[in-house]
């Protein structure tokens, strides 16, 4: 049995300001495998840029606290309890996050070639400034831009080539997960579907695994092993690409994201959003969080936390209507 | 490149031509009649007749004022109502005075300013934090005479530490120097901590933290260059005010730089004199923001693309 | 119907803003020393008598060192320096204010029509306008003072001068950042006037910064006056102007540096309170800042 990448566990954490706590993650557990890749679905503010950000251990120290729960990383150990400076030899070495909005992400007044050789000076100083460069001159091939281009600034480059830039820099030590937060979000769809096949080559070369956090279920399908999907700061139903996509039970949320999307085949008349909105994390109603919202909630819904149960093979989903088997498309 | 520079340079003919226009008209405005002024109370009419027709002191209003445009590019700023003598000799001898106790003001301020600024915003709300951010706030409010007249008492006629007056030495310098550099340190320390502040929260920092960079490069390396840019044009805007004010600090340390001039000429009427020094003073403003303008387009990469073609 | 929402408008706003501005403690400060000294300026002459106390002169008690009944001492000429304090605030803040009304008044006209015809009108007003910036505030005074001769009337059209354009710009600015936004397109097109845009849509917005602007000029206006004053060639003697009190307590900073340091630390509360009040308008109005 091969032993998981990255092994979440009962992860909780709360942001403490003047204004309150807000509960972001509750109980959110999470695993990869190696070669595998994630996809962590959810609408905004579900909490999948924090449970990224807990893993980068990129928290902000003055407001963001982890309460509860542990986080496995390979052979590095358990990442909650490290101190800063070991944080920082695996950030961008072994570990790697690459953001939303690739107009802001790159440092305007500063090389883009630099900004990659950097990652080479701060993880692998042995190496000479000659070979850095030839590694830097290979990644931005890799990624299809013209090493001649290195000496180039950010404004220079288009929104997707920033993007190529982006992921150049985040996999240039080989690191051995790639946490990818709605990366193509802020692009145009052709340069999208360009974006994430190169990714997705990457990733075999290097034998990466992915955490992407998306919302877009087509790139789920397209480009995910696996799938896990959060609401109000828990994983509410998680599985295989296939089971979540074919099998007929599902958590009422998941139901809800599939029935919101327009299909081609169906001739429907209105798109089925789902009523309501997701509770403010300041004030998180008692009982599964979802209940207020679930077209299927029952009395046991708004007093206790459904805990996650396997439907079938890899599938599991939190629910007190599926556990009962009562769940049906 | 070069076409920037070339308008910029353009710009600043125009706002020098136009201010020594305003000035003139100021100075124009003048009751009195400088013949009078030169020959004494006690002149004839006639001597006073023939010395204004040769002073051109008849001539229409905008003939006056290219005649002495014209003479301003030959160097020929007249001569002084009082002395006789050209005017441009005098301002000429004093300047480097001025510009070196401008130029020593700067540099404190930049000094002590920046740093001071940068560790402000790492340490926000520190007790760091609020003792520069008090102090830079009494720095901007406090007259610069009075500091000087404070600094003088303490440091020179009580301490013995540094002349009082004059400008023998180096040491001369100092004083007068710290006192104009006040008011732009503040205004640095502020600026500073709030581009760093700005900056800090900027997406590319988060992606620096993410490879893994540790804080000293992320504040030095990634923020700092970002963050001095806005700081650059204080810089400039705030040379002018420094300008200003050497006027004032020269009359307190008795400095015989362009500001002792441009009061005692004012105070004897002394016309040319003042022009001249006013003159001189705004062209040096104009020289150093153009310079500061050029040098940020060199060294903000965005703006320097937007004028070189590929 | 539409004057009700223009007036709802600027008192939502103007309400919003107090109440941040509330939260700033230091500002609040600043508020209430500027307040005090506004007091203290009205009631100058009921609290110390000018005749007598400011300007009458007693060689027998000349520089005598602060005590109980002369609370900031006497200077060379016998005369109570706490009373020259207290009437020299009636100067300063008049003076500062009236020179920042007429800025004010003269910069929105030229801001407004340069911002709302824009194309060579604009250009040519704006041209002006960085000519006059490129003079330093302080050289303006001090030339204008040297033509027209030191006098008050000439150190207020001086100080007016200096900081027209600083006023021009911001109304422009402000008319700039709203004319091409859609709702003055909706606006017209609901019938609006000219007029009704102006009031209710230019003028809320550009307060604010006019009011910033404002505060922080009034301090940089003291600090010229005093500046001016103290070279002699701003208020004249025996007024008794923080920096004509300076002007004549200089000679005497080693024997009775008092003559110095209380109107010296006058002029710097002054500008610290508008200062930190100008700042703490400044915060509450950056819609960045909104909690």
């Amino acid at each position: 049995m091969a032993n998981k990448l990255l092994e979440i566990r009962d992860l909780t954490m709360e942001y403490r300001t003047d204004d309150g706590i807000s509960k972001v993650l509750n109980n959110v557990s999470l695993s990869l495998d190696e070669g595998e890749t994630l996809g962590l679905v959810g609408e905004t503010g579900a909490g999948k840029t924090t449970t990224a950000l807990s893993i980068m251990g990129l928290l902000p120290k003055k407001t963001g606290f982890i309460t509860g729960g542990s986080i496995d990383f390979d052979v590095y150990g358990e990442l909650t309890k490290k101190r800063e400076a070991e944080m920082r030899t695996i950030r961008g070495h072994e570990m790697a996050m690459i953001f939303q909005d690739p107009m802001t992400s790159l440092n305007p007044v500063i090389r883009v070639g630099d900004q990659i050789k950097e990652s080479f000076k701060i993880h692998m100083p042995d190496l000479s400034s000659a070979e850095m460069d030839k590694k830097v001159d290979d990644m931005l091939e890799m990624v299809g831009i013209p090493s001649s281009r290195k000496n180039d600034y950010a404004h220079q480059f288009s929104g997707g080539m920033k993007q190529r830039v982006v992921i150049a820099m985040a996999l240039s030590c080989e690191p051995r997960l790639l946490i990818a937060d709605e990366p193509t979000t802020a692009l145009d769809v052709t340069i999208q579907a360009q974006v994430l096949n190169m990714m997705k080559e990457l990733k075999k070369k290097f034998n990466t695994s992915m955490i992407l956090i998306t919302h877009d279920l087509g790139i789920v399908a397209q480009t995910c092993d696996r799938v896990a999907v959060m609401y109000a700061g828990t994983i509410i139903e998680s599985g295989s690409v296939n089971e979540i996509f074919e099998s007929g039970k599902h958590h009422p949320y998941t139901t809800g994201l599939f029935g919101s999307i327009p299909d081609l085949k169906k001739d429907t008349k209105r798109l089925s959003p789902i009523d309501g909105l997701m509770p403010d994390p300041m004030e998180l109603p008692a009982g599964c969080a979802f209940h207020v919202r679930c077209p299927k909630c029952m009395e046991i819904c708004r007093e206790t936390m459904p805990k996650g149960k396997v439907v079938s093979g890899t599938h599991m989903i939190s629910c007190h209507a599926a556990e009962g088997g009562m769940q049906n498309e | 490149m070069g076409k920037y520079i070339l308008q910029r340079l353009g710009m600043m003919v125009f706002v020098v031509l136009g201010i020594s226009f305003i000035i003139f008209v100021i100075m124009s405005l003048t009751p009195g009649n400088p013949a009078i002024l030169i020959l004494g109370q006690s002149a004839s009419p006639d001597q006073i007749a023939a010395l204004e027709e040769k002073m051109g002191l008849n001539n229409p209003f905008f003939v006056r004022y290219f005649d002495y445009i014209g003479n301003m590019l030959h160097g020929d700023f007249g001569n002084s109502y009082l002395t006789g003598l050209p005017v441009f000799d005098d301002i000429f001898s004093r300047f480097p005075t001025t510009l070196k106790l401008s130029a020593l003001a700067m540099f404190f301020a930049a000094l002590v300013g920046i740093p001071v600024g940068v560790i402000s915003a790492i340490r926000q709300y520190s007790f760091v934090d609020a003792i520069s951010t008090t102090l830079a706030l009494l720095f901007a409010s406090i007259p610069n005479f009075v500091l000087g007249l404070i600094l003088m008492l303490v440091f020179s006629l009580n301490l013995h530490m540094f002349p009082a007056t004059g400008v023998q030495s180096f040491a001369s310098y100092v004083l007068p120097a710290l006192t104009l550099s006040a008011m732009t340190m503040a205004t640095l320390v502020r600026m500073t901590r709030s581009t760093m502040l700005e900056v800090l929260k900027q997406d590319y920092i988060r992606t620096a933290r993410s490879k893994g960079a540790t804080e000293r490069s992320i504040v030095l390396t990634h923020a700092l260059r970002n963050a001095l840019l806005p700081v650059i044009t204080v810089i400039g805007v705030d040379f002018g005010y420094l300008l200003g004010g050497t006027v004032v600090i020269e009359s307190v340390f008795s400095i015989p730089g362009i500001g002792t001039l441009l009061i005692t000429a004012i105070r004897m009427k002394d016309t040319p004199v003042v022009m001249a020094a006013i003159m001189f003073v705004t062209l040096a403003y104009s020289l150093v923001n153009l310079t500061v303008d050029i040098i940020y387009a060199f060294i903000d990469p965005r703006i320097k693309s937007q004028y070189e073609k590929r | 119907m539409i004057r009700q929402t223009e007036e709802i408008k600027s008192r939502t706003q103007i309400a919003s803003i107090m109440h941040r501005l509330k939260k700033n403690k230091l500002a609040m400060l600043g508020l209430f020393v500027l307040l005090f000294m506004i007091v203290i300026a009205i009631f100058a002459g009921v609290i110390a008598n000018y005749d007598t106390a400011v300007i009458g002169q007693n060689i027998s008690i000349r520089l005598s060192k602060p005590s109980a009944e002369h609370w900031f001492g006497t200077d060379q000429f016998g005369r109570d320096i706490f009373a020259r304090i207290i009437h020299g605030a009636r100067i300063s803040l008049s003076m500062s204010i009236i020179a920042m009304t007429i800025a004010v008044t003269i910069g929105a006209v030229i801001g407004s029509v340069a911002g709302y015809y824009g194309g060579v009108i604009d250009n040519v007003l704006m041209r002006f306008m960085d000519i006059l910036l490129a003079i330093p505030p302080i050289l303006m005074s001090i030339s204008i003072v040297a033509a027209l001769g030191q006098s008050i009337p000439n150190l207020l059209i001086a100080l007016a001068i200096a900081y027209i354009p600083v006023f021009a710009r911001v109304i422009r600015s402000t008319i700039l950042s709203i004319k091409d936004q859609e709702f003055i397109e909706a606006a017209r097109a609901c019938g609006s006037s000219n007029r009704r845009i102006i009031m209710a849509h230019i003028i809320p917005n550009a307060i604010g910064p006019i009011i910033v602007q404002a505060t922080l000029a009034m301090g940089a206006t003291i600090l010229i006056i005093a500046s001016l004053s103290f070279m002699g060639l701003g208020v004249k003697p025996p007024a008794p102007e923080w920096g004509t009190m300076l002007y004549e307590g200089r000679e005497f900073l080693k024997q009775a540096p008092y003559l110095v340091l209380f109107p010296g630390g006058a002029i710097t509360i002054s500008v610290i309170s508008l200062n930190l009040l100008g700042d703490g308008l400044r915060d509450s109005l950056d819609p960045r800042l909104k909690n």
